[in-house]
């Protein structure tokens, strides 16, 4: 069983890295794997340092650990919620960004006020639903998901309304809403980065006390786990991670939900197993995922939420018919 | 040795008061049975004793310590509770949820040890759970699963064992293969108490009774001392003749008299 499991984690590495090269190599200039061995060992010329190190390493990079991030703060969320259709995003933490990235837009700020924006509300948005389902010193979950959805539709329908009012910023809202990488720059893989991976980092250590609190909370208390703190950092660190990826990649869909449910499938529910797992198969899924964005109908990007969701939905749809299927059986 | 002194227990959920003053002591590692009827308090005294719930008044001392003043992995170390049976729907095989039974003895970083593996061993072969160790427990059945839990429960190696409604959903057979798994676990050092509804087979398994009604102890002693016919009646506000019961020579309740307006004989 252990033995398998690290064959997972090590596979699963091994087609990340082979992820990364390939997405370094395809686009409108093909670069063998040679040159880009070169331009990571500082050698090779110098236009192929320009292509890697100022256009597709940050955009790599930025994908990889956004993959990461969500799909690491999906299983966690996913765990703590006890609920298997749950995301990063189910908590309103999306629709907060929206709504900030959308007041950036339409009053015209530049891609670093948006940024701001963005982060800033996503985390606004997430206080709002956890005041209001904290109970004295306890959080309710299910208060959590309905105060998430609540305030989702709200922001949705301000966010509408901004698009009706302002013509001429509808297009950039829309398309920022669906996410993508393409004007991603080393500037903000400098701060998100370090954001998802500290967060990751933290998260993990929590994941034997996640296994615990998924099989009931009291009993979680019971075997000595403070369940209430834990919950609180799971929350916070989790939002911090989506806030940030959100913030920087927009609104990337199903990343978050599906990542961490076929790696369930794969691994089984152990976190400890699973919580890297996923991070690695989200990370390599975006990936190509970003690949596909920019190289299917280049030099016309896809946004990729698009394509991950075009991956994601009939993808779900065939786990919900096969969960059908095995509760006939 | 008093292992659990229970004083003068108060608790309220809000304006409702569950607990209003309770007090017992057990010397002894022995199998206590808490009856009562729905909403009398039980399980809210369960969770008091386990340090779950913070009482608003009075104490719980097991082996002269206050279980509210203990660090929570202390307690965790020498209470086990196996609440009323919940069902999850993620794949953890029973070794794994049994093992979960060892966290109070892992530090974060921690690996589980030879001596945790060993215990998580026994804690499966005392609960004969040990053919089940690589299945799925939401795969399996009722009975099973609680003796899963049971088994985590074990695993903590606790002193006192705190079961709710441990059989309440099991049929026959295993509520007699649970009864007497908590029966034997008395022997070994645990003293045990489980809220159960089954009269007859607390009389014939349990050494002492908490009869409970409206947030206190109308009656303690062992079943012949407890269950009586006018206790019956105060308890439950049940008519049931209380005779003896032949074979185990323990007291047997039968409902045989017309239950008059569902409350009162006539």
């Amino acid at each position: 069983m252990k033995v398998r499991k690290s064959f997972y984690l090590i596979t699963s590495a091994m087609v990340l890295i082979a992820s990364l090269m390939f997405s370094a190599s395809v686009g409108a200039v093909k670069m063998p794997l040679k040159s880009i061995i070169d331009v990571i060992f500082g050698v090779g010329n110098a236009t192929d340092k320009m292509i890697l190190l100022n256009l597709r390493f940050p955009r790599i990079i930025e994908a990889a650990f956004t993959g990461m991030g969500l799909s690491v703060a999906g299983t966690f969320f996913q765990g703590l919620l006890k609920n298997p259709m749950a995301d990063p995003y189910v908590l309103g933490i999306s629709s907060g960004a929206a709504f900030g990235a959308s007041i950036a837009i339409v009053l015209g700020f530049g891609l670093l006020g948006l940024q701001f924006f963005a982060f800033a509300f996503a985390l606004m948005t997430i206080y709002v639903v956890y005041i209001i389902s904290k109970k004295g010193p306890y959080i309710k979950m299910q208060t959590m998901l309905l105060a998430g959805i609540a305030i989702s539709a709200f922001m949705s329908s301000i966010i509408s309304l901004m698009m009706l009012l302002n013509h001429d910023e509808m297009s950039q809202i829309v398309f920022w809403t669906m996410g993508g990488f393409s004007l991603i720059s080393w500037s903000q893989t400098f701060y998100t980065v370090p954001i998802i991976f500290i967060g990751c980092i933290t998260l993990y250590v929590f994941s034997r006390d996640l296994n615990v609190i998924m099989t009931g909370e009291e009993i979680a208390e019971h075997l000595g786990i403070d369940t209430e703190r834990v919950k609180k950092i799971i929350l916070i660190v989790g939002s911090l991670i989506t806030a940030s990826s959100v913030s920087a990649g927009g609104i990337i869909g199903f990343v978050g939900l599906i990542v961490p449910h076929i790696s369930r499938l794969i691994v089984g529910s152990d976190n400890r197993f699973l919580v890297p797992f996923s991070g690695i198969v989200g990370a390599a899924f975006l990936v190509l995922a970003d690949t596909m964005a920019r190289t299917v109908m280049a030099p016309v990007e896809i946004p990729v939420g698009i394509i991950t969701a075009a991956c994601g939905g009939p993808f779900f749809l065939y786990l919900l018919v096969k969960n059908k299927n095995k509760e006939v059986k | 040795m008093t292992i659990v002194n229970v004083e003068d227990l108060h608790y309220s959920y809000g304006n409702i008061q569950a607990l209003k003053g309770i007090n017992f002591k057990i010397d002894g590692y022995k199998m206590v049975g808490i009856l009562g009827s729905n909403g009398s308090g039980k399980t809210t005294l369960l969770k008091n004793i386990s340090g779950y719930l913070k009482p608003s008044r009075g104490n719980v001392f097991i082996m002269d310590k206050s279980v509210y003043k203990m660090r929570s992995k202390d307690r965790a170390r020498i209470i086990g509770y196996v609440p009323q049976d919940m069902y999850f729907d993620f794949e953890f095989t029973s070794y794994d949820v049994v093992m979960m039974g060892r966290t109070p003895y892992l530090r974060r970083f921690q690996r589980e040890t030879e001596k945790d593996v060993i215990s998580v061993k026994e804690a499966m072969i005392i609960t004969n759970t040990w053919d089940l160790k690589d299945r799925y427990v939401n795969e399996l059945s009722g009975g099973q699963r609680q003796r899963v839990y049971i088994a985590r429960a074990l695993a903590q190696e606790p002193k006192i064992l705190l079961l709710d409604e441990p059989i309440s959903h099991l049929d026959v057979k295993y509520q007699i293969e649970v009864l007497s798994i908590l029966k034997q676990l008395t022997a070994k050092g645990i003293l045990v108490f489980a809220v159960l509804h089954d009269i007859n087979l607390s009389s014939q398994f349990c050494d002492l009774i908490l009869l409970m009604k409206d947030g206190e102890i109308i009656s303690i002693g062992t079943p012949n001392e407890v269950i009586t016919e006018e206790n019956m009646k105060m308890a439950f506000s049940v008519d049931a003749d209380v005779i003896r019961n032949p074979i185990t020579d323990t007291p047997l309740i039968v409902i045989s008299k017309r239950q008059g307006d569902g409350l009162t004989s006539e």
